[in-house]
């Protein structure tokens, strides 16, 4: 369709208001983090690495980062192992409470996190009588990186279907070896993105953590809120956001390429 | 095992939610002839197929292979190799690597399948394209290393849905001439599932035509084609001129629907003018007008529309005589012998 020209031209100047208002803030945040101000006036009054540097040794934001690296990974293994087996079976099999059990499994990335953080907090120390620990984070956040995996690994057995997997048993193989040598390969660029997405949606997440956190287990996100009001800090925070946001955006990035790739090469 | 027929089916049926798909089919496939499964899409002739592979559990009935009752038993402990529609190669495998599949599974050593999986590939001359993925042969070539992949194996029986179906005319049919010969070498049983009837009709020894997943005529091809048991049949397999009742009283003069094929049926200007010795008066005739004369190489193709009957088409062999009274609009005779006549009982409803 052809769009007349004050058309494009007010249609490009909201395209381009919204865009500002997203990541406007996200270049303050990256520019503040070269900032010699402490306080972050804006404009900044000049340049330095310090803040860099300072953060870089900081014992503090280094145990951050191997928390979070830590429940992201064991959280997004945990949810590749269940959400490609819910997946297979409410994909190639039919039993009672199939739809239930779908719905079950999205749920969780619909609930707010606050729910899911109270609810878990209360089961684990009153019913369940677990300790708050890292573990318990890790468990807190598989409920809902088992969404991303589930998703991407029914949409891919949707598509490629049963035929390859009856191919496989018809040339004799049985559930295991079919699984293995024929579903597993076609799953595997799929369970890719969906495990890069559930590590960066563990990496940044803060509501959840903080009621499944136990004492002395600082997240990124939970570092930086600590940090955040503290005097002469403002600085090493906008570092640390810096951070939060290549380590979350280059999976994304990687993920939605890998699902493009797959889809031109069929 | 002697005695026992190579597919023996009892009373099968498939139903999905309230739709028979099967429905109560008898059927015996004997050992090392090629058996097709004819009828139009939605037939059941697929679903009997998958029965027989295992991808589906019977609604009722059972399912013998040589003999032994295998209705319960998974498609990866029967002895049938399949051949599927869209071949179903694996994408993230190499041709050789498809081929020697059913190989791996059975442990057979790496040396070992390599070899086979080639000798296999090299029967359908694509030894060359070994080491290709399948996205990057030809729709001919997929087929054929289904073919090798689904023999290698060495099934007694082979089960082929529709494989011809996603190839052009041309290579269709000097498929059709490889994989005869194909089954001919291996001394094995194919059914072959087709919705094709000229297909089924060269390359079968004997075929089931299906009709709303019941079997309507089991036979040679000769038989279905020269003695359709009934109206379906005889619409289905080949080109028909179909009489009703109606029609039937008027032009031979008793009841009962019956089908001429086209090419029993000729054309003369005057019936009784001896347009040629041999057309003698008594002869059955119709009178009719010339719609479309279509020349079609071999053969002319003519359109008539009888006056006491339906339009027929009747096929004149091209014996090099130029037949320019075919105008359209003009009049003419159509006579068949009493021989040709083939009476049909309704389909079964």
């Amino acid at each position: 369709m052809h769009l007349g020209r004050p058309t494009r031209g007010l249609l490009a100047a909201i395209t381009g208001l919204t865009l500002a208002v997203i990541y406007l803030p996200l270049v303050v945040v990256l520019i503040n983090s070269f900032s010699s101000s402490t306080s972050l006036s804006w404009p900044p009054p000049g340049f330095t690495l310090e803040w860099w540097v300072r953060t870089a040794n900081s014992a503090g934001a280094r145990d951050a980062v191997v928390t979070s690296v830590g429940v992201a990974l064991a959280s997004t293994v945990i949810a590749l192992v269940l959400g490609t087996l819910v997946a297979i079976a409410l994909q190639r099999y039919d039993f009672f409470g199939r739809s239930t059990v779908n719905l079950l499994v999205i749920l969780p990335i619909a609930l707010p996190g606050i729910v899911t953080g109270i609810a878990l907090n209360n089961f684990f120390r009153t019913i369940a009588g677990v300790p708050l620990s890292i573990w318990t984070v890790v468990v807190a956040h598989a409920t809902f990186c088992i969404v991303t995996v589930f998703n991407n690994a029914v949409a891919r057995l949707r598509r490629t279907g049963t035929r390859l997997e009856e191919a496989s048993a018809d040339l004799g193989a049985g559930g295991w070896t079919t699984f293995r040598l024929v579903t597993f390969p076609q799953l595997r660029s799929a369970l890719l993105a969906g495990g890069l997405l559930a590590f960066a949606l563990s990496f940044d997440e803060i509501i959840v953590t903080t009621f499944t956190a136990g004492s002395g287990v600082t997240t990124l996100p939970i570092f930086i809120l600590n940090n955040m009001f503290r005097p002469n800090q403002a600085p090493v925070v906008a570092v640390i956001a810096v951070v939060l946001v290549v380590v979350s955006v280059v999976p994304i990035y990687l993920a939605q390429r890998l699902s493009a790739a797959d889809v031109d090469r069929r | 095992m002697s005695g026992s027929p190579t597919i023996r089916l009892r009373g099968l049926s498939k139903h999905f939610g309230g739709v028979k798909a099967v429905d109560a089919v008898d059927l015996d496939v004997r050992a090392g002839e090629f058996f097709s499964m004819l009828g139009p899409s939605g037939s059941g002739k697929t679903t009997v197929l998958r029965l027989v592979a295992g991808f589906e559990q019977p609604t009722s009935g059972s399912v013998e292979l040589f003999g032994d009752d295998v209705t319960a038993k998974a498609a990866f402990e029967r002895d049938v190799s399949t051949v599927f529609q869209d071949y179903a190669l694996f994408p993230h495998m190499t041709v050789l690597d498809n081929v020697a599949y059913g190989l791996r599974v059975r442990g057979v050593r790496p040396r070992q399948r390599r070899e086979r999986a080639l000798q296999a590939l090299e029967a359908v001359q694509l030894a060359h394209a070994a080491q290709r993925k399948p996205t990057q042969l030809s729709g001919g070539q997929r087929q054929r290393v289904a073919l090798a992949r689904a023999s290698v194996v060495e099934p007694k029986v082979m089960l082929l849905d529709e494989p011809l179906g996603a190839l052009d005319l041309k290579l269709r049919e000097q498929m059709q001439v490889e994989l005869k010969q194909i089954q001919r070498n291996l001394g094995i049983t194919f059914v072959f599932v087709t919705h094709d009837q000229e297909e089924a009709l060269s390359l079968s020894d004997r075929v089931a035509v299906f009709n709303n997943g019941r079997i309507e005529q089991l036979g040679t091809p000769r038989e279905l084609y020269e003695n359709p048991a009934s109206l379906f049949v005889a619409d289905f397999v080949g080109t028909s001129n179909l009489f009703t009742d109606e029609h039937a009283v008027r032009l031979i003069g008793r009841q009962g629907a019956f089908s001429i094929r086209p090419e029993r049926l000729r054309l003369v200007t005057d019936p009784h003018a001896g347009a040629g010795n041999d057309t003698s008066g008594g002869r059955p005739s119709a009178p009719g007008t010339v719609v479309e004369s279509i020349y079609v190489g071999s053969a002319v193709r003519c359109v008539v529309d009888l006056d006491d009957g339906p339009r027929v088409t009747v096929l004149e062999h091209n014996d090099g005589s130029r037949r320019e009274e075919r105008v359209r609009g003009g009049r003419i005779h159509v006579v068949w012998q009493d021989d040709d006549v083939v009476a049909l009982v309704p389909a079964a409803s």
